[in-house]
C-alpha cells in the first residue's frame, strides 16, 4: 500500500501528535507513522485501548501523567482530523528507511510486531516532520547485563502500559530529574524503592532555576515528587552510584558508593543492598538520530553530550522541507516537545507563510531550563573508572571494556566506527543504540567525552529497524 | 482497568496474563525474568529497555522468531517460546 500526502510525521509522542494536529488544522493532508499501537509516545504511554474501556478509564490513564489534559486536548483534535480525513494514522509501523526524492521524501515501513498484521505502507510526502523521540542513555557497570536490570524509563513504560510492576524491590540509579517520577511511579504502584542514587548533587537549585528560567511549573513538579518521596519514605542519595549489580543468573542486590564531583568512588563508602529484584538505570536520554542523520541534517552536540539536529526558528533542519521536533532537537521533556511539534507542524503545512513567524517565547524558556538541567546532571567524568576489563559494554555482541580498551590502545581505534570494525561493538541487533554513547566515550579515552563525529558514526545505521529480505528486495522493483 | 485474563503458553507451560499486556510483562509479572541466552557467553537475557530498542527480549511468537517481547501484546492461546 502507499499513501501520498503534503506532510508526513514520524512519531506520535508529544512532538508528533502536536505536529500532526497543527499541520492538519493549517489545511495540510497529513500521514502519521508510529511504531506504537496507539498515540502517546513514551511520555503519554497508557493502558492498551484494545481492551474494552469506559470514560473513567481514560481519565484514570492520566494518573501519574503530567500534562494529561494537554494529551486529551491534542488527542481529541487528532481524532477529529482523522475523522475529517485530514490525518491518515499508521500505527504499529516502523520507518526503516527515509529517502529524499526529487520533490520530497519517501518513507518505507515495516510492522513493529510481525504477528500484529499491520501491512507495510510506503509514504510519499512533500514535507517531513521527524519526531522519533529517544530512549534511556546507559553507562555500563559490572553486572548490568543481568536479568532484572532495566532502563529506568523502561520501568516507567512497563507500569504505564501494563498496570503491573516488573518486580517488588527496586533500586534506581543514574542521574537527572527523571529518576524522581520513575521512583514515585513505582511506589504509587505498590513497589518498594530501597533507594534512588543520584550521581550529582542538585540540592536547592531547582526552584530557583525554574523561576529564573521562567518555567515555574517545573518547581511545582519537583515539589510533588519531594512529597511523594516523603510519603513513601524513599531515600534519595546524592553523589552516589551503583558500582556493581550483584547476582549470578539474575540481579539480587547492588553494591553502591559515594562519589566525588568527578564521579570517582570515595574509598570506605561502599555499601550493599541485598534482596533487590529490579535495578533501574538512567543517565539521561539518547535522541533517536538515525533518520535525521540518514537524511543528512546538520548536527551538533547538546549540553548533555547527545548528538542532536540543528533547527531554525521554525524547526526546519538544514535539509529544506525536513522539520525536527522533540528530543531530536535536544532532550527537553514533553512540554517543550509539544511546543516544538506545534511550531514544526504549522511550518510544514505552510513553508512560506508570507509574513515572518516568530517562535513562541516559551520554547526559548524551556530550552534554557533544559540546558541548566543538563549542566546540573552531567555524566560523571570518571565513569570509565567504574568498569573492570570484563564488564560487558556491547550487550548484543558481548564485547567487554577490556576488548575496547585494547582496540583503542593497540589498534588506535578512537571512534565508534573503527571500534565497530575491530571489536564488533554496536554490530548486533540493536545496532549500537544501547552501547553507542559508552563505546564512543571509551574510544575517546578515560575522562574524555566523545565528539559529534564519533556519535554521528554511531547514529549512522544502514536500516532504522530490522527488515525482512522481502522488503529489501521490493526496493528493486 | 479491569481486563479479562487470557491464557498463553510459555515453552509449553500455560500462563495467565491480563488482556492487553505485553508478553514481556506477562512473563516478568509471573517472576520469569530471562527467556533467552546469548550466543557467545550463554548469558541469560530478558527485558532491558522496555520500549523496543535493545532487542534483548527476543522471543518466538506463534512460530515467528525474533519478536520483541516488550512490544507484542498477549492474546488468547498465543504460543511463546524462549531461545
Ligand atoms: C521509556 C521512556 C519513558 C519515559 N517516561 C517519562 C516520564 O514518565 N516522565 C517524563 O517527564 N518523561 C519521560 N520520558 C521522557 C519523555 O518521553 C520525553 O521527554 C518526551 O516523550 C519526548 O517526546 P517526543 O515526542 O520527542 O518523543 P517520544 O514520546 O519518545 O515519541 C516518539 C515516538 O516515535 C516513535 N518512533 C521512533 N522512531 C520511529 C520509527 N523509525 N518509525 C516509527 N515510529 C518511530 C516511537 O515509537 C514513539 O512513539 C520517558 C522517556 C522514555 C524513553
Ligand atoms: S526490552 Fe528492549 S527491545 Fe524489548
Amino acid at each position: 500500500m502507499s499513501v501520498t500526502v503534503d506532510v508526513a510525521v514520524v512519531g506520535a509522542g508529544p512532538a508528533g501528535l502536536a505536529a500532526a494536529v497543527a499541520a492538519a488544522e493549517a489545511g495540510a493532508r497529513v500521514a502519521v507513522v508510529d511504531a506504537g499501537n496507539q498515540p502517546g509516545g513514551q511520555f503519554w504511554r497508557h493502558a492498551p485501548e484494545t481492551v474494552q474501556r469506559q470514560a473513567a478509564d481514560v481519565q484514570a490513564d492520566g494518573h501519574g501523567h503530567h500534562g494529561w489534559n494537554t494529551y486529551l486536548d491534542l488527542r481529541a483534535r487528532f481524532d477529529a482530523a482523522q475523522h475529517a480525513g485530514r490525518i491518515t494514522y499508521l500505527p504499529g509501523l516502523q520507518v526503516w528507511m527515509a529517502e529524499r526524492s526529487e520533490d520530497g521524501f519517501v518513507l518505507r515501513t515495516t510492522p513493529a510486531v510481525a504477528s500484529a498484521g499491520a501491512a507495510p505502507v510506503t509514504v510519499t510526502a512533500d514535507r517531513l516532520v521527524l519526531c522519533p523521540g529517544g530512549y534511556d542513555r546507559q553507562l555500563p557497570v559490572p553486572g548490568w547485563d543481568l536479568p532484572g536490570v532495566l532502563a529506568a524509563g523502561g520501568i516507567q513504560a512497563f507500569i504505564k502500559a501494563n498496570g503491573v510492576l516488573p518486580g517488588k524491590r527496586f533500586v534506581i540509579a543514574g542521574t537527572g530529574p527523571f529518576l524522581l517520577p520513575v521512583a514515585a511511579g513505582i511506589a504509587e504502584a505498590g513497589g518498594k524503592v530501597l533507594a534512588v542514587l543520584e550521581s550529582s548533587a542538585p540540592s536547592a537549585w531547582l526552584p530557583h532555576l525554574a523561576a529564573a528560567s521562567g518555567v515555574p511549573g517545573k518547581a511545582l513538579e519537583g515539589a510533588e515528587y519531594a512529597a511523594a518521596f516523603a510519603r513513601h519514605r524513599i531515600p534519595y542519595r546524592t553523589r552516589s552510584i551503583v558500582t556493581e549489580v550483584l547476582g549470578s543468573d539474575r540481579a539480587s542486590g547492588v553494591r553502591t558508593a559515594r562519589v566525588d564531583p568527578a564521579g570517582r568512588v570515595r574509598p570506605g563508602t561502599e555499601r550493599v543492598y541485598g534482596d533487590v529484584d529490579v535495578v533501574g538505570f538512567g543517565w539521561g536520554f539518547t535522541p533517536q538520530m538515525e533518520l535525521p542523520v540518514s537524511l543528512g541534517v546538520e548536527t551538533r552536540l547538546d549540553a548533555d553530550g547527545s548528538l542532536v539536529g540543528v533547527v531554525d526558528d521554525r524547526q526546519q533542519s538544514s535539509v529544506p522541507g525536513l522539520y525536527l521536533a522533540g528530543e531530536v532537537t535536544g532532550v527537553g521533556g514533553a512540554t517543550l516537545a509539544v511546543l516544538e511539534g506545534l511550531a514544526a507542524g504549522a511550518a510544514a503545512a505552510r513553508p512560506d507563510p508570507g509574513v515572518p513567524v516568530k517562535p513562541p517565547a516559551a520554547i526559548a524558556r524551556h530550552r534554557r531550563f533544559a540546558q541548566a538541567m543538563h549542566q546540573a546532571h552531567p555524566v560523571p567524568a570518571a565513569w570509565q573508572d567504574w568498569l573492570t576489563p570484563d564488564t560487558t559494554v556491547c550487550r548484543c555482541e558481548e564485547v567487554t571494556a577490556g576488548d575496547i580498551t585494547e582496540a583503542r590502545e593497540d589498534l588506535g581505534a578512537r571512534d565508534v566506527r573503527s571500534l565497530k570494525s575491530f571489536t564488533r561493538a554496536g554490530m548486533g541487533w540493536c545496532q549500537g543504540r544501547v552501547c553507542g554513547f559508552a563505546a564512543a566515550c571509551l574510544g575517546a579515552g578515560p575522562g574524555e567525552a566523545p565528539g559529534a563525529g564519533s556519535l554521528a558514526g554511531s547514529a549512522k545505521r544502514p536500516l532504522a529497524a530490522p527488515v525482512g529480505i522481502g522488503e529489501l528486495a521490493a526496493l528493486d522493483g | 482497568m479491569n481486563p479479562q485474563p487470557v491464557t498463553i503458553t510459555f515453552d509449553g507451560r500455560p500462563l495467565t496474563a491480563a488482556a492487553g499486556q505485553s508478553v514481556g510483562a506477562a512473563l516478568a509479572s509471573q517472576g520469569v525474568t530471562a527467556w533467552r541466552s546469548t550466543r557467545k557467553g550463554g548469558r541469560p537475557r530478558g527485558l532491558f529497555c522496555g520500549i523496543g530498542v535493545c532487542f534483548d527480549c527476543l522471543v518466538t511468537v506463534d512460530g515467528e522468531t525474533n519478536q520483541r517481547a516488550c512490544l507484542v501484546e498477549v492474546c488468547e492461546g498465543m504460543e511463546v517460546e524462549g531461545s
